[in-house]
C-alpha cells in the first residue's frame, strides 16, 4: 500500500479521535450536535476511503448510510427535540473539563497500547483504525459518565456507535446485512430516547438525569 | 556568506516593517466584517511615529527597570522574529534558530513585561501582570509539548530543518494537524486576541495585556505596541514555517525562487490575517476564568500528538 493512501486514513481516523475530545470540549447543546454532525461526517468519509483503498463496493453503501442517517437525520431530529424540548441548553458536567480531558488522553493512550499488543502482526493500517476505534468507543462512554444532561449522553452513545462503524469498517468483512441492521437499531434507538427524552422532561421538568437519581432517593 | 547576510538583513527589516501593516490588515478586515470603514492600512505606523515624537511621562515610584523593559522586550522579541525563516531558509543565524530558542526569547520577553506592569504598583498594573502569568503558565507548557512532538516527527528542533522536512517528506500527519490546532490556540492566546483578551478595549475587568502597559507612555509606548505587532507576526511566521513552509526559498537558491518566497510569504500573511480577523468577529470573550480550559485544550492537544506519534512509529 502506498504512503499517501495509509496517511489520508490515519488522518481521517485521528481526525475521529479529535472530533470526539471537541464534543467532551463542548458546553453548549447545539455546539455538540453540530460536532456530532461533524464526527459523523468524517466518519463517512473515513469508511469510503477504506472502500476505496480496500477495493470493497460495499463499504461504499455504509459510507453513504453514515452520511444520511448520522450526518443529516440523527442530528437534524436532536436539534429540533433540543428546541422543543425548551430546556435551556447548557451541558452540566459532573468532573469539570480538565479532569475529563486527561482522562480522556489516558483512555486514548490505553487503547493505544491494548490494540497495539492484541492485534500484533496485522495489516498495519488495520491495527491503526482499530486502535483509533477503540479510543472513540472509550472516549463516547467517558462522555456518557461524566454528563448528567440526557441530551449529550445520547450523543456521546450515537459516537460510541461511530467507533464501531469505524473498527467494522476496518476490519475487512463485516457483511452488509449486519451493517444495516446496526444502522437501523441505531436510528430506532434514537427514537426510543426521544420518546424517553419527553417522557423524563415531563416527569421533572428538566432533562438532568440527576433528577432520576434523587427520584429514586439515591444519595450522591 | 555575503548572500546569507543580506538575506538576513531582508528578513529582519521585513519583519519589523510588515509587523505594523499586518495589524493594521486585521483592524481593517475586522471593520469591514462589521460594515464599517475602519482605519487606513497605515494606521499603525501613524500611531508609531506619534507616539514616538511625543513627551514621555514617567511615574514617580517608577525604577530604572520601568524605562529599560520596553528595550529589552523589544529586542527580545526582534530576534525572535530575526530567527524565525519568513521567506528563505538560507538566514545566516539558522544555527541558532532553534524552536526552544525562540520560545525562552518570547519567554523573556514576557517575563520583562509582567515585571515592568508590577513595577510602578498601581493595581491595574499588578492585576494584568498577575494574570498574563496565569495564562502563561498553561501556555508555555502547551508550546513546549507542540514543540517536541513537532521535533520528534522532524527529528530536529531547527526551523530550516522541519520546514524542508515538512514541505518534502513529512506526508499527511495527524500529529502535525492537531499541533496546528494546538499552536493556532496557544497563539491567540500569547497574543491576547478575542476569546482570550480584547486587544481593543480598555474596560477594566477584562483586559490583560492592555493592563500591563497602562502606565506606558511615548516613545515607551511605541516600543511596547512594536514589539507586542512583532509577536503577533512571530507567531504566524511560526505556523506558516512549521506546518505551511511551501514557497520558502532553499538554501543557495537563486534570485527568482526568494521573489516566489516573498510572494508566499505575503500570501501567507494576508491569509492568516484574514482568517484571525473573520475569527475574531465571529466570537465573543470569555470569561478570564474559563480560559484556562480554553489553553488546557493546546495542551491535551500536544500530548495527543506526542501520544500518535509514538503510535504510528510503533506500527
Amino acid at each position: 500500500m502506498d504512503r499517501l493512501a495509509f496517511d489520508i486514513a490515519h488522518f481521517l481516523a485521528g481526525g475521529l479521535v479529535l472530533i470526539s475530545f471537541v464534543l467532551l470540549y463542548q458546553d453548549r447543546l447545539f455546539a455538540l450536535l453540530n460536532a456530532y454532525a461533524l464526527q459523523a461526517l468524517t466518519l463517512a468519509f473515513a469508511v469510503a476511503w477504506q472502500a476505496h483503498i480496500q477495493e470493497a463496493p460495499h463499504l461504499y453503501i455504509t459510507a453513504g448510510i453514515t452520511l444520511v442517517f448520522k450526518a443529516l437525520i440523527i442530528p437534524v431530529a436532536l436539534h429540533r427535540m433540543v428546541a422543543r424540548l425548551g430546556v435551556h441548553r447548557e451541558v452540566e458536567t459532573v468532573v469539570s473539563l480538565v479532569p475529563t480531558m486527561l482522562g480522556g488522553i489516558g483512555l486514548v493512550a490505553l487503547s493505544m497500547v491494548v490494540m497495539l499488543r492484541v492485534t500484533h502482526g496485522a495489516d498495519p493500517l488495520t491495527r491503526e483504525d482499530l486502535a483509533f476505534a477503540l479510543s472513540v468507543v472509550l472516549l463516547g462512554m467517558l462522555m456518557m459518565v461524566t454528563r448528567t444532561n440526557a441530551v449529550s449522553q445520547v450523543v456521546g452513545f450515537m459516537s460510541l456507535e461511530n467507533g464501531l462503524i469505524l473498527a467494522a469498517a476496518a476490519a475487512k468483512g463485516m457483511p452488509l446485512v449486519v451493517e444495516i441492521s446496526v444502522a437501523f437499531s441505531v436510528l430506532i434507538a434514537l427514537i426510543v430516547i426521544g420518546i424517553f427524552l419527553f417522557r423524563i422532561r415531563e416527569r421533572f421538568d428538566s432533562v438532568d438525569l440527576q433528577a432520576l437519581d434523587d427520584f429514586r432517593g439515591e444519595h450522591r | 556568506m555575503l548572500e546569507q547576510l543580506s538575506i538576513q538583513m531582508v528578513q529582519m527589516l521585513l519583519v519589523l516593517f510588515s509587523a505594523p501593516l499586518l495589524t493594521g490588515f486585521i483592524r481593517k478586515v475586522k471593520a469591514r466584517l462589521l460594515r464599517k470603514r475602519g482605519p487606513p492600512l497605515l494606521q499603525p505606523y501613524r500611531d508609531l511615529i506619534k507616539l514616538a515624537r511625543k513627551e514621555v511621562v514617567v511615574a514617580d515610584s517608577a525604577s530604572w527597570l520601568f524605562r529599560a523593559a520596553p528595550y529589552l522586550i523589544f529586542a527580545a522579541t526582534w530576534v525572535a522574529a530575526a530567527l524565525v525563516p519568513t521567506f528563505a531558509t538560507g538566514l545566516l543565524f539558522s544555527w541558532s534558530a532553534d524552536l526552544i530558542a525562540i520560545i525562552a526569547l518570547l519567554g523573556s520577553a514576557r517575563f520583562f513585561l509582567a515585571l515592568a506592569g508590577m513595577d510602578v504598583g498601581t493595581s491595574f498594573g499588578g492585576l494584568g501582570s498577575s494574570r498574563e502569568m496565569m495564562f502563561a503558565t498553561l501556555a508555555e507548557p502547551a508550546l513546549i509539548m507542540i514543540v517536541f512532538s513537532v521535533a520528534l516527527i522532524a527529528g530536529t528542533t531547527q526551523l530550516s530543518y522541519v520546514a524542508s522536512f515538512v514541505m518534502y517528506a513529512a506526508g499527511l500527519r495527524v500529529s502535525l494537524v492537531l499541533g496546528l490546532v494546538g499552536l493556532v490556540i496557544v497563539a491567540i492566546t500569547e497574543n491576547a486576541r478575542i476569546p482570550v483578551d480584547n486587544p481593543a478595549t480598555h474596560l477594566e475587568l477584562t483586559m490583560v495585556h492592555e493592563a500591563m502597559v497602562l502606565e506606558y507612555s511615548g516613545r515607551h509606548l511605541a516600543m511596547i505596541e512594536l514589539s507586542s505587532q512583532l509577536k503577533l507576526i512571530v507567531y504566524v511566521s511560526l505556523i506558516a514555517c512549521i506546518f505551511f513552509p511551501w514557497g520558502l526559498a532553499p538554501v543557495g537558491a537563486g534570485f527568482n525562487a526568494h521573489v516566489l518566497g516573498f510572494a508566499a510569504y505575503a500570501g501567507k500573511l494576508a491569509a492568516a490575517g484574514g482568517m484571525l480577523a473573520l475569527f475574531e468577529t465571529t466570537v465573543a470573550k470569555m470569561r478570564v476564568f474559563r480560559v484556562p480550559d480554553f489553553i488546557g485544550v493546546a495542551l491535551m492537544l500536544g500530548l495527543l500528538a506526542t501520544l500518535l506519534r509514538f503510535m504510528s512509529e510503533s506500527l
